[in-house]
């Protein structure tokens, strides 16, 4: 697929891929075998109808297409530029075993930007069922959350989506990079939504401007949580609260969110110094990285504490991150961030590590190598090495079981031991993806269904 | 949107606005601040609130203009409207019959002791209010915490009003010759460590509200992390108010100055634009 030259990337935040035009996408579709068990479904956590779109862009009935996507998938536009597919639909894809698998995510995407070219808004989305007077109430914005409220409303439930921030998307938003999903993609997706008729309120802190409660009381019959793993890890070394250094989501949700890489005609500013560290390993590093370089550090130096093999990171992230110049320090963990007087960061010192047996993740362990310590010149640490449960919501249901990590227990139909109250997405199994997200989105609003209609009935009794 | 119904300039520094937000002057308490933006373009910043009115549906804030975002939030007109209102946020003061109180306001900062002061009163116990100001231009809520005080000591730097000298002056000797169960402290960093370090030896209990650079302040960024008492705390979800014995207000200070030369640019940015 082609994409912007590295070199004239690294200048600005526009959209790295570039996507099919219709010449390519009909050439791929072409290839694609029409498989009759369609493997590729199994892979998708959206259960898309992969053959069906695809057949219907072959024939160049682009409308169908995306009709079809839209039947399970909400946030086309957003899955075929962020999914892991690699992973996914394409490692299921049989022409994977001669090497070239179909590229499922990039077709996707061709039909979700076609309809978005098109005048006629919402002309292909699907049509609104009639609402219903049950009132559900879904808790976060982010991808399990508009999602949720996507087929939740499509079912015809009275649906309103509280999100604590100004804007919708979680971490389509405040996450993930302009340069890899742009924002006004986002907001068309989130604008669909709207049409099928779910409401979003905005700068709503559930918790603190109103309990569950609260919205019992309201008339919500049913919640689907879905917070997102937000609280963010900190290495707990020396001198991380040095001026420089910031966690992951604080420096991404500046320059993304609050669009600080247009400073100063945006008044939210970050400060990037010459030399940048990133810790960590993972898609989130990987964007911090990213955004570092364009913000014109001469040196950004991703440091992760095990090989490029065990690394989180798609591969395709990793590829572009070295393209644009980002150093790779692997098998090193910082130990100590060193500053000056003023509280600056000026160093940070590093130990070495070799790989022992595997921990419980099953990667194999990184043990600190005796007296292999070494200094890095850096004036900007950036650290990214996950997140954890949100605690803000959580004190205020005390009922509500979690795990021992602090993260709500729920099955995988998003039940929790609350009966009117369900949960997915990371705040449920830690910090995963966007897909993973709307998959529990999806589960949760079947099961709201099942279980409304369980209540409507034993009322009747 | 947010309608600002109610807008007054208290003075060349500091304005009042009270603005239309319902839901969160249904949930307010003291001692919590809510998120503002003013514009498309705006930062996300927080403020206490000042005061709030279920009845109207509005809270009010009070605002020390000091770089872009609060210029344009005082430059804001009865009638103009702010984009985004997130709150209220952070623990509420807790209040309860403590018996003898002090509250300290410095500069704006007086106007979140208001609040306290108030709920502190309400709540049947003895408060003295402390407040510091520069000079008399600046002296704010002098009225208003006298209804909901025993007793007032205004203090001026230069004297040109109430008492000259600084607020640790007059909480000295108020410690000296009488028992207080709780001090609460509110203002410009060294003000509330200068506090911390007259209570601290004489064993008062004593909380300060902290005033860190935030972002969301819904703890998903740890922009506002402190130092406390060996531990990192997020002045939005485990603040704002801390034990000002365990504060570290060093690491405090040096954070709160990591965007002076950003605000700075900011500002020149905005005059040359001819704005503010």
């Amino acid at each position: 697929m082609r994409e912007q030259d590295p070199k004239d990337r690294i200048k600005n935040f526009n959209e790295v891929p570039y996507g099919y035009n219709e010449e390519e996408a009909l050439k791929e579709a072409a290839r694609c075998l029409q498989c009759k068990n369609a493997p590729c479904i199994g892979g998708c956590p959206a259960e898309v109808d992969i053959p069906g779109f695809i057949k219907a862009i072959k024939e160049k009935r682009f409308k169908d297409a995306i009709s079809v996507i839209k039947k399970t998938n909400s946030l086309p536009a957003v899955c075929g530029r962020v999914c892991p597919q690699e992973d996914q639909c394409e490692k299921a894809c049989v022409l994977m075993k001669a090497g070239r698998p179909i590229d499922i995510g990039t077709l996707e995407r061709f039909a979700a930007d076609w309809e978005m070219r098109q005048a006629v808004s919402g002309g292909t989305s699907d049509e609104r069922r009639a609402t219903n007077d049950e009132k559900v109430a879904v808790i976060g914005a982010g991808p399990g959350g508009l999602t949720c409220a996507a087929d939740l409303a499509m079912m015809g439930y009275n649906v309103t989506v509280f999100e604590a921030l100004h804007k919708p998307g979680g971490v389509l938003t405040y996450g993930i990079p302009e340069f890899r999903l742009p924002k006004r993609i986002v907001e068309k997706e989130v604008e669909n939504i709207g049409k099928l008729g779910a409401e979003i309120k905005y700068n709503y802190v559930i918790g603190r401007i109103k309990t569950i409660d609260a919205l019992r009381k309201d008339g919500f019959k049913a919640f689907f949580i879905c917070t997102g793993a937000g609280l963010p890890y900190f290495l707990g070394i020396e001198g991380e609260n040095f001026n420089g250094v910031y966690s992951a989501n604080e420096f991404l949700t500046r320059v993304n969110l609050m669009k600080a890489y247009k400073f100063p005609e945006y008044d939210t500013p970050v400060n990037i110094g010459g030399k940048v560290a990133v810790i960590g390993g993972g898609n989130v590093a990987m964007d911090a990285a990213r955004c570092a370089v364009r913000l014109g550090a001469e040196k950004v130096y991703i440091v992760y504490r095990r090989t490029e093999d065990e690394m989180p990171a798609r591969i395709e992230e990793v590829h572009h991150a070295k393209q644009e110049g980002i150093e790779f320090h692997i098998l090193a963990n910082p130990v100590k961030i060193m500053g000056d007087a003023s509280g600056e960061v000026k160093k940070m010192v590093c130990i070495k590590n070799r790989l022992g047996e595997p921990d419980a993740s099953g990667r194999r362990r990184p043990v600190p190598i005796e007296d292999s310590e070494f200094e890095m010149d850096v004036d900007t640490v950036v650290v990214a090495i996950g997140n954890g449960p949100n605690p803000l919501l959580l004190d205020t249901i005390k009922e509500l079981k979690l795990n021992k990590w602090g993260y709500i227990e729920a099955d995988e139909d998003g039940r929790t031991n609350v009966k009117d109250v369900f949960a997915g997405g990371d705040i449920v199994t830690g910090a995963a993806t966007v897909i993973a997200a709307m998959g529990a989105g999806k589960h949760a609003a079947r099961s709201i269904d099942k279980y409304l209609k369980n209540e409507k009935i034993k009322t009747k009794k | 949107m947010h309608e600002v119904i109610r807008k007054e300039h208290l003075n060349n520094e500091m304005c009042l606005l009270e603005i239309r937000a319902e839901d969160v002057a249904r949930a307010a308490r003291a001692g919590q601040f809510v998120v503002l933006r003013v514009d498309e373009q705006g930062e996300r910043f927080p403020l206490t609130l000042y005061d709030w009115d279920t009845g109207k549906g509005t809270i009010t804030i009070v605002c020390q203009m000091v770089g872009v975002s609060t210029r344009k939030l005082c430059a804001l007109k009865t009638g103009d409207s702010l984009l985004d209102i997130a709150g209220p946020l952070g623990h509420a003061t807790g209040t309860g019959n403590m018996g003898r109180v002090i509250c300290i306001g410095g500069g704006v900062g007086t106007a979140e002791a208001y609040p306290i002061a108030r709920a502190m009163k309400q709540a049947g116990n003895h408060v003295t209010s402390i407040t510091g100001f520069r000079n008399k231009g600046l002296v704010i809520c002098e009225e208003e915490l006298k209804s909901f005080s025993d007793d007032v000591h205004v203090t001026t730097d230069d004297g040109s009003y109430g008492r000259k000298g600084f607020v640790t002056d007059v909480l000295k000797e108020l410690l000296k010759d009488a028992k207080f169960d709780m001090v609460f402290a509110i203002g410009p960093v060294p003000m509330m460590k200068a506090v911390a370090d007259v209570t601290r030896p004489m064993g008062v209990k004593t909380l300060v509200s902290l005033n860190s650079i935030m972002v969301d302040a819904t703890g998903m960024c740890g922009c506002c992390r402190i130092k406390y008492g060996g531990e990192t705390k997020f002045a939005c979800v485990d603040g704002p108010e801390f034990d000002a014995h365990l504060v570290d207000f060093e690491d405090l200070a040096h954070r709160q100055g990591r965007y002076k030369d950003k605000e700075k640019e900011a500002l020149d940015h905005h005059c040359r634009l001819g704005r503010h």
